[in-house]
């Protein structure tokens, strides 16, 4: 009885030094040296719509700026509560239409302007989706930060839980990836509502140059 | 004659990206198409008209002293220009500080001309002062083409900025979560067709600071390697860096060091 007592008290202590020096990791990952922070602070200034609460860091930027720390067990823990975090933020449409129209779709995916120091306040912003994504298969034109998105809905099909995953995804692309690359369209308000069931139409109104 | 070289130049640009949006096999000729542009006006970079403006101003009496900047100390010892761009950024003893070449040469142009560096630091690119420090250089990078990239991180200070400078390269921030590693941590990427060099590792990192300064091709400028970094802030929707703070020298320890060995190309010609 006492020897299992002793034992269980061992593994009790051992779960709590466990607990303790996972948690001391994970500060010690998560904070930046002061040096480091006074040249983060001294070394900007505000211009135009770019002011210095720019430099600031929200709960999901802290965290995927510690790469190593993101993508380690330890960081696990955290990968989940940060992605919920985001979840929490994405609103569903407010008119209940999730599909728009494809061509205005595209011209939002084409344009990569607006939100720089040079833009003004109302400066339409753009998805920029081309820069990464390759999406209608006439336009030479993209990058590959991101995966493909030709064929999105024909090779999806047209699901209720498909749309919703994508509304979802372009709105706060770190509800599902935590340091996704993809800025998080709703949450910064980069785009409206309209502009994302737009592009929501590039993707999957089965009429769009996407689905051909 | 810069006019009209300019004019040429735009003509060229337009020509190429005529070519490049109509060709079927765009992805791989847009990269060809701007190396064979390269090649074409190889032996005339209208970085060469800001070089021998920068000769000029090096040696010309300037400033409230009336002095010469050659007595400028770039880290190779006083006078001593060829092969300094080279190894910077570096710890320099006298101001106590890991300098990038336009930081020193704001040192050098308020210790020997008596020039206040804030008018510096306050002036738009491509105008007023920053206009005679473009020209310098270009006329200081142009004398360590063809050496090899050879940064220290020796000293504590320069150790120091290294590690500052990686952290700041993975911190994200702004509307759109954007840090530099967001483009330049992974091999073989691209936005639209812009080749991205991973400036995590050595090759990347040698092409990234090998190239600039550099004479931009789309904006008719001649870039220095302060303005390129401002304009990756602009574009990554952050505030503004100010001219010679320590992130940029921080950026530049972290990118130089990563890419020691490679050879430096500026100035360099860029789309």
């Amino acid at each position: 009885m006492e020897f299992i007592n002793i034992k269980k008290l061992l593994a009790l202590g051992g779960v709590v030094l466990l607990a303790g020096a996972l948690n001391s990791h994970a500060l010690a990952q998560q904070k930046k040296d002061p040096k480091y922070n006074k040249m983060m602070q001294d070394s900007f200034r505000a211009e135009g719509i770019a002011g210095l609460d720019r430099v600031e860091q929200d709960a999901t930027q802290k965290f995927c700026s510690d790469t190593q720390f993101a993508n380690s067990k330890q960081g696990e823990a955290m990968r989940v509560k940060i992605q919920k975090i985001n979840m929490d933020t994405i609103k569903q449409p407010s008119d209940g239409k999730y599909i728009g129209d494809w061509k205005q779709g595209e011209s939002v995916a084409q344009s990569g302007r607006g939100a720089t120091w040079t833009d003004k306040a109302d400066t339409v912003v753009g998805g920029g989706c081309y820069n990464c994504h390759q999406i209608d298969p006439k336009e030479i034109s993209y990058g590959n930060i991101g995966p493909s998105l030709t064929g999105y809905g024909k090779l999806r099909g047209y699901s209720t839980e498909v749309i919703t995953y994508t509304w979802n995804r372009i709105n706060n692309s770190k509800a599902y990836n935590a340091c996704s690359n993809m800025p998080r369209f709703a949450h910064y308000k980069l785009l409206n509502e309209k502009q994302i069931q737009d592009v929501m139409a590039l993707l999957l109104d089965p009429e769009s140059p996407v689905n051909k | 004659m810069q006019r009209k070289l300019t004019l040429e130049l735009a003509t060229g640009v337009v020509a190429v990206l005529l070519t490049m949006t109509s060709s079927v096999f765009a992805q791989k000729s847009a990269t060809d198409d701007i190396a064979k542009y390269r090649e074409m006006i190889a032996d005339g970079n209208p970085s060469e008209l800001y070089e021998a403006a920068g000769e000029e101003l090096w040696k010309k009496p300037a400033g409230p002293k009336n002095a010469t900047l050659e007595q400028c100390n770039l880290g190779l010892g006083p006078g001593v220009v060829k092969g300094a761009a080279a190894q910077l950024p570096r710890y320099f003893k006298d101001t106590n500080k890991v300098q990038d070449l336009e930081s020193r040469l704001m040192t050098c142009m308020q210790v020997l001309q008596g020039r206040d560096p804030q008018e510096m630091i306050d002036s738009p690119f491509q105008k007023g002062p920053k206009k005679d420090m473009e020209a310098i250089v270009a006329y200081v990078v142009t004398l360590s083409k063809g050496d090899k990239i050879k940064v220290s991180t020796a000293h504590p200070k320069e150790k120091e900025m290294f590690n500052l400078g990686k952290q700041a390269f993975f911190a994200q921030g702004g509307p759109m979560d954007f840090s530099c590693a967001s483009c330049h941590a992974e091999n073989d990427k691209r936005i639209r067709l812009q080749d991205l060099p991973n400036i995590t590792e050595q090759k990347g990192a040698a092409l990234g600071w090998g190239y600039w300064p550099a004479y931009r091709v789309s904006s008719g400028q001649f870039w220095t390697m302060q303005q390129r970094l401002n304009d990756c802030y602009r574009q990554q929707r952050l505030a503004f860096p100010i001219y010679g703070s320590d992130v940029t020298i921080a950026l530049s320890m972290y990118m130089a060091k990563t890419g020691n060995g490679g050879t430096i190309e500026t100035p360099g010609l860029k789309r």
